[in-house]
Formats: structure tokens, C-alpha cells, sequence
């Protein structure tokens, strides 16, 4: 991938204004639509599309704090998700299985709800210290440790909403 | 992408779900997590005098083949030493479990377990010289 931010003109960093990057994607999307090729030749046609389908990933890929500080630090060399590393901080961890267990035994709404607001928190606490790691410290071993907790609490994240639509259908 | 009949088996009956007192000074337990996939798991064994493991027990927030890659170990490991526990490679359990390419982390993360593990549990017997020579692995 082409460099990400600099496709839709920002700042290669990991705060970022959800509502900028928003307004650049559709920009940049509302000019590469392949629509706007559907008479140009086959060629011009075919680069449309494929420059849409970057354009796309990019956004994806930036939209989401897990997928964004994993791209900003591969940029930099390092490969967070590495398998052969499995090294989390063990309080990390018993706090994991604490939640875990607790989403296993949450059968009424407002357990769940409970559980949801906590890894929402957790979730903007390491945000805010991979913004402070990243872009102000410049602290990428510290960086890669917080994102491999968030990728923790994201997938968390998910059970919990797949819980609710299991407990109201 | 379809999962194995054994991983299908150890997914639907589970072995050793469970957990023991980790304060129990027999008791070894290793936590561990994948993050690239979110998966936490934590293994515990229970180490006689002799220096065997007689029971094992793990609980598995993840995939199926996380799930029965923990349930392969804890049957695996009895009455097994602690030497020999070290010993095992995520190699069999990707082989035993015919688990794909992509799921191969699910067996390291099954190995790391048993090895962290056993780790804790020498630690609690730090006093044993016996021992010290399988501490250089403890970092795993």
C-alpha cells in the first residue's frame, strides 16, 4: 500500500480526527469512483478500480486504532503481531481472564452493559497512551506492547456485542 | 475454512476444563495470550512429590483450535516429569490436531502454556537444584 495518510493528506500519526479522515475519504472517494470512468477507455477504467480498491483499504485500514498503529508501526519496521512473540504483561493477562470469565457469567443486559462501558474505557486508555507512545515519545517498543493489549481488549469488544445479540434476538 | 475431526472432537468434549488453586503449592499455571488473534489461555498442572504431573486443567477464551490445542496438552501431560513436558514441541500438537498453516500459532500458544506452566511451578520450588538446569527456558 501506497502510503495511507498521505493519500488522503494527513499527517502520519496515531491521533487522528475520526470526522477529518471521514471527509477526506469521501473526497478522494467521490474522485476515484470508478463512475466517473464509465466511458473512458478499458485501461483508464481498470486504474479507476483499482485505485477505488486502495483508496478503500487505506481507510480501513486507518479507521480502526488496532489496524492504524499496526500500519504506523510496520512503516517503522516492527512487526506487532509477530506469532513467534507471545509476551504480554501478566497482570494484562489475569485482567483478560477476569473479564472473560465475567462475560461467560453475564446473563442480563446490564451485566453486559457493565462489562461493555469497563472495555470501553480500558480501550480509550490505551489509545491514549499509543498516541502519547507514537506520536509524542516516539516509544515504539512501549507502542507495540499497548496495541497487543488493545488488539486484546477489541477482540473482547466483539464478544461483548456478540453476547447482546445473543441475549436479545 | 474446516476444521479437523479431532479439533472438532477436543472443541465438543473438551478434556480437563477447569481450574485449581493457584495458591496450592503443587499447582503450576501458565497464562498466555495471542494477540494477533485476541485468544488468552491458561493452563494449570498438578505435580506430585515425585516430581510428576498427575492432573492438568485449562480454561481456552479463543477458536476452536486454540480450545482443542489446550485440551490435547492437558491430556498429553499426565504423568508425564517436568522435563518431559518441557520437552513437547507445538509441531505434534499442529500434527496430532491436523491443524492448517493459519492455526499454527494456536499450538505455540498451547506449547508457551505447558512451558509457562512449568515454569511457575519451579519457580515455587526455586529451593530444588534439581531443577535449575530447565530455569534458562523460563523466559520462553
Amino acid at each position: 500500500m501506497s502510503d495511507a495518510f498521505a493519500l488522503f493528506a494527513l499527517v502520519p500519526r496515531f491521533a487522528l480526527d475520526r470526522a477529518a479522515l471521514d471527509a477526506a475519504f469521501r473526497a478522494v472517494q467521490a474522485e476515484v469512483h470508478p463512475d466517473k470512468f464509465a466511458h473512458a477507455d478499458a485501461a483508464t477504467q481498470r486504474q479507476a478500480v483499482e485505485r477505488a480498491t486502495l483508496v478503500n483499504a487505506a481507510y480501513q485500514t486507518l479507521k480502526t486504532p488496532v489496524t492504524r498503529g499496526a500500519y504506523l508501526l510496520r512503516q517503522a519496521g516492527i512487526e506487532p503481531f509477530d506469532p513467534a512473540n507471545t509476551r504480554i504483561s501478566p497482570a494484562f493477562l489475569l485482567q483478560q481472564i477476569e473479564w472473560r470469565e465475567q462475560l461467560e457469567a453475564a446473563t442480563q443486559v446490564a451485566a453486559l452493559e457493565a462489562l461493555e462501558k469497563r472495555i470501553a474505557e480500558a480501550a480509550r486508555d490505551h489509545e491514549h497512551r499509543l498516541a502519547v507512545l507514537i506520536d509524542q515519545e516516539g516509544d515504539l517498543v512501549m507502542a507495540t506492547e499497548t496495541l497487543r493489549e488493545l488488539r486484546f481488549i477489541e477482540k473482547l469488544g466483539e464478544e461483548i456485542q456478540s453476547a447482546f445479540e445473543t441475549l436479545d434476538p | 475454512m474446516a476444521y479437523s475431526d479431532q479439533v472438532i472432537d477436543h472443541y465438543e468434549n473438551p478434556r480437563n476444563v477447569g481450574a485449581f488453586d493457584k495458591s496450592e503449592s503443587g499447582i503450576g499455571t501458565g497464562m498466555v495470550g495471542a494477540p494477533a488473534c485476541g485468544d488468552v489461555m491458561t493452563l494449570q498442572i498438578r505435580v506430585n512429590d515425585q516430581g510428576i504431573i498427575e492432573d492438568a486443567k485449562f480454561k481456552t477464551y479463543g477458536c476452536g483450535s486454540a480450545i482443542a490445542s489446550s485440551s490435547l496438552v492437558t491430556e498429553w501431560v499426565k504423568g508425564k516429569t517436568l522435563d518431559e513436558a518441557m520437552a513437547m514441541k507445538n509441531t505434534q500438537i499442529a500434527e496430532e490436531l491436523a491443524l492448517p498453516p493459519v492455526k499454527i500459532h494456536c499450538s505455540i500458544l498451547a506449547e508457551d502454556a505447558i512451558k509457562a506452566a512449568v515454569a511457575d511451578y519451579k519457580q515455587k520450588h526455586g529451593g530444588e537444584a534439581e531443577y535449575s538446569a530447565c530455569n534458562a527456558n523460563k523466559g520462553h
